[in-house]
């Protein structure tokens, strides 16, 4: 763990060098900028982050007195007098309004029972589907193992419920499934989908990224889709990094 | 748990994919994953050895025991072989009383190694019919990224080539003090290896990852030597549901001794 914090603490250090001298003109460069200025320092459980009345706790920190703890393995970012941690790992919290990807476990009477990856399952209620299904043929429209696309509607004592009314969700089709950790999702999209977008582009490839971790892709040949997904655990494996946006798209170049 | 099952969408690509030959990682159907092995990793154990198999990573460890031998092999050593598939491999593994793989792999090695005659059991004989070696080797998974029988296998037997036979006191006793001897009679020629081929629809596959390996329907196992120039199948499991048809398994039959090659060629220096 200290050996890990250590390099990640290099990375970051050489990264904010990199950022002053290379990257000037482009929107990438700012992004950094922003970043050496969040001033992002790795932090492990328990840590104290920092002292004083003039801060306020964010995600996954508490205050303790007058210090500020970390409760997470994370990036500790300072916004205006928030102090929030980026996680690291970690499982998928679910949250009421995002959009995950989901694979049908169960088939019951009123709904399917759908698995999210988080600790208890999710139900799709039937009303949910934008077509008329006669109850004894349920399965046939979502099977055991099917994949759909769906919003988290409510999050209740007894579990989540989905929604699957809206546009891009519902029953997945063709192309194949992965998953990575969900604490990498917000880099794979980028900064308002620039990350995401130019994967897009590169590879001709439909992608869809639920907030749990599970990716969706399909494009026209076999050696996109894989290059896609390559590319988006190339993204995923680099989270602590700035600049990377511009980074893909020299990789993008390379391969 | 449920959220390690495959998707119906995966199965179907992997399908696919395999068909036309092509993998994740760049390999194609029968491509080996590189392999690793680092040697004395525990210091108690007479031998120990840890494999890594692309992502995979196994430790085997050897101990060395003396007592009375089986009264059907009297003047013939012992081999144990044991393992646990620890929860910190995978996500798919949970403590608690062993299931079915974590009973299958270590008789799957233990059957490759004894039937390939690598050991020479009669030389593990202290006292006929009062002391002989007992081995044990112990495998235990760090990390399962599929092919976790084929990365024992390598691990198991580097161990073996590692160990060395402690020191005995004047009742033929192990005395762990004492000076440590010479290493464990192995007939040196034979080196067992396993090759676990996995088949998803119409394809086979060799050293698949994780998620290749849960898509996959049925797999078999096939323990691999080779003595006096021939080729010698030491042991064989089948797993799964689907079906091996005949000409199947004269295509794995066919690729076996290749491969075996290829992977003795591989490990080269590394398993001495």
């Amino acid at each position: 763990m200290l050996i890990m914090i250590i390099m990640e603490n290099e990375i970051n250090a050489v990264q904010e060098e990199n950022g002053d001298s290379e990257f000037i003109n482009s929107d990438a460069g700012a992004e950094i900028e922003a970043e050496v200025k969040a001033e992002r320092k790795v932090v492990i459980p328990g840590e104290v982050i920092i002292s004083g009345d003039d801060f306020l706790p964010g995600e996954g920190v508490r205050r303790e007195g007058e210090d500020l703890i970390a409760s997470r393995y994370g990036l500790a970012e300072q916004v205006g007098r928030v102090v929030k941690i980026i996680p690291i790992t970690g499982a998928f919290v679910p949250r009421r309004g995002n959009v995950v990807l989901g694979r049908i476990i169960d088939v019951l009477h009123n709904g399917w029972l759908v698995d999210i990856d988080t600790a208890g399952s999710a139900f799709l209620p039937v009303a949910e589907v934008p077509r008329y299904i006669n109850q004894h043929e349920m399965g046939q429209y979502l099977a055991v193992g099917d994949v759909i696309a769906a919003k988290i509607w409510s999050i209740k004592g007894r579990g989540i419920d989905l929604a699957m009314k809206g546009r891009g969700l519902g029953k997945i089709e063709g192309g194949f499934m992965f998953r990575v950790n969900p604490s990498r999702v917000p880099r794979i999209i980028g900064r308002e989908g620039s990350m995401i977008s130019l994967i897009k582009e590169e590879t001709g490839c439909n992608i869809t990224v639920g907030q749990n971790g599970w990716i969706w892709l399909k494009g026209s040949s076999t050696d996109n889709e894989i290059k896609a997904r390559r590319a988006i655990e190339v993204v995923a494996g680099k989270v602590h990094l700035g600049g990377l946006t511009e980074q893909m798209e020299a990789w993008f170049k390379e391969n | 748990m449920s959220s390690m099952d495959v998707t119906n969408l995966s199965r179907n690509y992997f399908r696919k994919m395999f068909a036309e030959g092509k993998r994740f990682d760049g390999r194609s159907n029968f491509d080996l994953k590189e392999v690793q092995i680092e040697y004395n990793i525990s210091n108690k154990a007479e031998g120990s050895a840890r494999v890594r198999l692309g992502k995979t990573e196994v430790v085997a460890g050897v101990k060395l025991e003396t007592g009375a031998p089986y009264p059907d092999s009297l003047d013939k050593g012992n081999l144990m072989v044991s393992g646990d598939l620890l929860p910190l491999a995978s996500p798919r593994f949970e403590s608690g009383p062993p299931g079915f793989d974590a009973i299958e792999l270590p008789r799957l090695i233990d059957r490759e190694l004894r039937e390939s005659g690598a050991i020479d059991f009669k030389k593990l004989c202290i006292k006929e019919g009062e002391n002989v070696w007992t081995i044990i080797v112990d495998i235990y998974p760090i990390n399962d990224d599929g092919a976790l029988i084929d990365a024992s296998s390598i691990a198991a037997i580097a161990a073996l080539k590692n160990a060395k036979l402690p020191g005995l006191n004047e009742e033929g006793k192990v005395d762990y003090s004492r000076e440590f001897g010479e290493k464990i009679p192995l007939n040196e020629d034979i080196i067992p290896i396993s090759f676990t081929f996995y088949k998803l629809g119409e394809s086979l596959i060799l050293h698949p990852t994780r998620e290749e390996e849960e898509a996959c329907e049925a797999k078999i196992t096939f323990g691999i030597s080779k003595w006096n120039g021939q080729y010698m199948v030491n042991s064989c499991q089948k797993g799964g549901k689907a079906t091996f048809s005949g000409k199947e398994i004269a295509k794995i039959m066919e690729i076996l001794p290749e491969k075996y090659e290829e992977i003795i060629k591989n490990l080269g220096n590394l398993l001495k």
